[in-house]
């Protein structure tokens, strides 16, 4: 029964550009120490669809990306302002925001649910597996492929750009961020490039992987190359390995398991992630040769 | 309005069971989750909630139908595996907290949702009120949940009441704990446990995703009103329950609304509230508390140059010469002046501002107070008399009456600052 047909060729391409723009981004989130933003930007990003989806009648309209970009946005300065103006500790910030505009965003879909043709769980979960039938086709009846393929393939090349234009920026202030600014980095600036990169690559990809899934995708293959490496360039390089292994190996079980897809795919994730744990745990750790380790120096 | 009338009288038994419940795990959650809050631990009741959601749906396959029992075990043993392994994480790997918060959130909920789309196409028609796990529907609590749910939360309250010394010592200090004899893993384990139950209960209500709000933001939001540990529990709790039972009058009202995101909508307003308007802590309190403190020291300038002028042996200033003074803050020295001859500190002449009486004897406690740290730094600390100004130019705005008699009896009363200029007191002819 496993084959490598038209359409599970296209699935596993389109899974892979997602959580090659995913991983992409979440390298530096993970850096920044901002992955838990990563999630509540994932989050808060819903009643930007649904208000998109009003303004212009379609869930494919521009709209719909501008609305959930400016949520995303919304989200970051919330989060920086209970944080600095109120004074409310990280962690409890960000939990209150993307609480309350996912909240926001679920009411509104049931609010106008005679107009918004939004499922609460395809927010949540997405199906990858309808986008061989789900195509893009013109006024005039000519057939382009798949939608969201389509969709995937101009996020990669918009997250791939941004990465490559602002890569040393981007490098520096996810290390330093101070330094950055010395040098004259606009940090803030580069920082809500990034913040409108992610809700933008949220938006593009939820239908396929939905809000939670893009979560994963954004976090585990970062965390899990992270643990092999914390060389920026071979973080990156690992990254999209995890991201295309993840896709093509979720994308079979999946089948085999007669399951949901992108559920598969972020549960071969963990699977990577905790192999990955394990393999350079201390304990376990393969050593080249009779070479000791090196010790850290002790003060 | 009679509508209204109906739910509040909670004639209607199936409205009381709800409202108790809601009221009970309010309490619960919120007790919990003020906890974790002030130990720094806020998203990781959100991991759990996530991380239920496998177990919820392990316990329905295995039940075969939406039993209490199944599914609280199946969630209660995922939540506890989530816990292990954020903490078993934290101490192994080199990742930061959000990023394993992160990774056992995601990973979780996929998990859960390959089991869902399993259920889904096993085709059994009890799954239906699955999906009400991820966004929460109180008004559909059942009689035997409420026994299960309700047990549960009254076992919360009570270990949370029975365990309140250890758990404050958790959170604030638990070295000390540990230093004396405390057995603080088995407090901690304890408390982990009780965090799970809280979530496992609480998603009945509220769902998954949105859980991690009924554990932040009531103690988030009534840290701002107080200090006090049980105050801080008891306004946690009435926040909670006081939006749960909105959420869930206006799920009531209008069926096609989901409880949890209500709850979460009014909860966030209260919150927003208390960041506002919270007395001493709040934005607008700490704003008018700032203003009102660079209004003083601007006053206390302004009393202390024409003091000083007084002591060159000018009777006063002009307007010109003390705005020259303070070139940036024109403005605002202009409201100083103002405000101050309305007090009866200054007399304002066509030209010249001179102290009147009052205004003396509060200019010379500004220049003393300054004059005096100057001498403490000078004596005490050892620092050289050409580096005291500065912090003497911020404390003589703060040191209280007290402070003042304590540092004029340490000095033993000194007539001269390291400058060598007099330090003013009370009698003193100016």
């Amino acid at each position: 029964m496993m084959s490598f047909d038209q359409n599970a060729f296209l699935i596993i391409i389109t899974a892979s550009m997602i959580a090659i723009s995913c991983g992409l981004l979440g390298v530096f989130m993970m850096l920044r120490k901002m992955s838990m933003t990563g999630d509540a930007i994932s989050h808060a990003v819903l009643p930007g669809i649904v208000i998109g989806y009003l303004v212009s009648g379609t869930q494919r309209g521009l709209e719909v990306i501008i609305g959930a970009g400016i949520l995303g946005i919304l989200a970051t300065l919330m989060i920086d302002w209970l944080r600095k103006k109120a004074r409310v500790q990280l962690d409890a910030s960000i939990g209150i925001t993307f609480t309350l505009l996912f909240a926001i965003g679920i009411i509104l879909i049931s609010v106008f649910a005679y107009r918004v043709d939004l499922d609460q769980e395809c927010v949540l979960y997405g199906e990858i597996a309808y986008l061989p039938i789900d195509l893009w086709i013109n006024s005039s009846g000519q057939s382009f492929g798949p939608r969201i393929m389509w969709l995937a393939i101009l996020n990669l090349l918009l997250v791939g750009g941004f990465i490559t234009l602002f890569y040393k920026e981007l490098k520096i202030t996810s290390f330093d961020e101070k330094f950055g600014i010395v040098i004259g980095i606009p940090a803030s600036a580069i920082n809500l490039g990034l913040m409108s990169m992610v809700s933008y690559t949220t938006v593009s990809s939820f239908e396929a992987v939905g809000a939670i899934l893009v979560v994963a995708l954004l976090v585990v293959p970062p965390a899990t190359a992270y643990l092999w490496t914390r060389d920026l360039r071979p973080l990156i390089q690992l990254t999209i390995l995890t991201g295309v292994m993840v896709s093509v190996i979720g994308y079979y079980l999946a089948f085999l398991f007669d399951s949901s897809i992108a559920g598969m795919m972020v549960t071969v994730a963990g699977i990577i992630f905790f192999l990955s744990v394990i393999f350079t745990h201390k304990k376990f750790k393969f050593t080249l040769g009779t070479q000791k380790e090196t010790q850290p120096f002790s003060s | 309005m009679s509508d209204f009338l109906y739910f509040f009288s909670f004639q209607d038994s199936s409205i009381a069971f709800v409202v108790m419940g809601i009221t009970l795990l309010g309490i619960g959650s919120a007790f919990v989750g003020t906890f974790s809050f002030l130990d720094n631990k806020a998203l990781l009741g959100d991991a759990i909630s996530h991380a239920v959601f496998p177990g919820i749906c392990l316990g329905f396959m295995l039940a075969g139908e939406k039993n209490p029992f199944y599914i609280v075990g199946g969630a209660f043993l995922s939540g506890a595996l989530a816990t292990f392994l954020s903490s078993w994480l934290k101490s192994n790997t080199k990742l930061s907290d959000d990023t394993i918060i992160a990774v056992i959130l995601s990973v979780f909920f996929g998990i859960g949702i390959v089991f869902l789309t399993v259920i889904q196409k096993s085709g059994n028609p009890e799954m239906a009120g699955l999906n009400q796990f991820i966004f929460g529907n109180a008004i559909g609590i059942v009689e035997r949940d409420l026994w299960v749910y309700g047990s549960l939360s009254v076992l919360i309250i009570g270990v949370i009441g029975f365990m309140l010394k250890e758990f404050q010592i958790l959170v604030f200090n638990p070295e000390f704990g540990k230093a004396v004899g405390l057995p603080m893993n088995m407090i901690r384990f304890v408390f982990d446990v009780l965090l799970i139950l809280s979530v496992v209960i609480g998603i009945q209500a509220i769902g998954v995703v949105l859980m991690a709000a009924l554990l932040i933001t009531p103690g988030t939001a009534a840290r701002f009103w107080t200090d006090k540990l049980n105050i801080l529990l008891g306004l946690a709790s009435i926040f909670a329950i006081l939006s749960g039972i909105f959420g869930t009058y206006i799920s009531y009202l209008l069926p096609q609304m989901p409880t949890g995101p209500w709850v979460v909508v009014i909860l966030s307003s209260i919150a927003l509230i208390s960041f506002l308007f919270a007395p001493k802590k709040g934005m607008v309190s700490r704003y008018f508390h700032r203003r009102s403190y660079v209004q003083k020291t601007q006053r206390d300038h302004v009393l202390k140059s024409i003091f000083k002028a007084r002591e060159l042996g000018q009777e006063g200033l002009t307007r010109a010469e003390l705005l020259s003074l303070y070139p940036h803050q024109q403005k605002s020295i202009k409201n100083s002046i103002r405000s101050l001859e309305k007090e009866g500190l200054l007399f304002v002449n066509q030209s010249l501002i001179k102290l009147t009486d009052p205004g003396k004897y509060q200019a010379k406690r500004v220049v003393r107070l300054h004059r005096l740290w100057e001498s403490y730094l000078n004596e005490y600390m050892n620092i050289a008399p050409d580096h005291v100004h500065e912090s003497a130019e911020k404390l003589e705005h703060l040191l209280t009456p007290d402070l003042e008699a304590m540092l004029e009896s340490r000095l033993n009363f000194p007539k001269l600052d390291p400058h060598q200029e007099q330090i003013p007191r009370d009698h003193d002819e100016l």
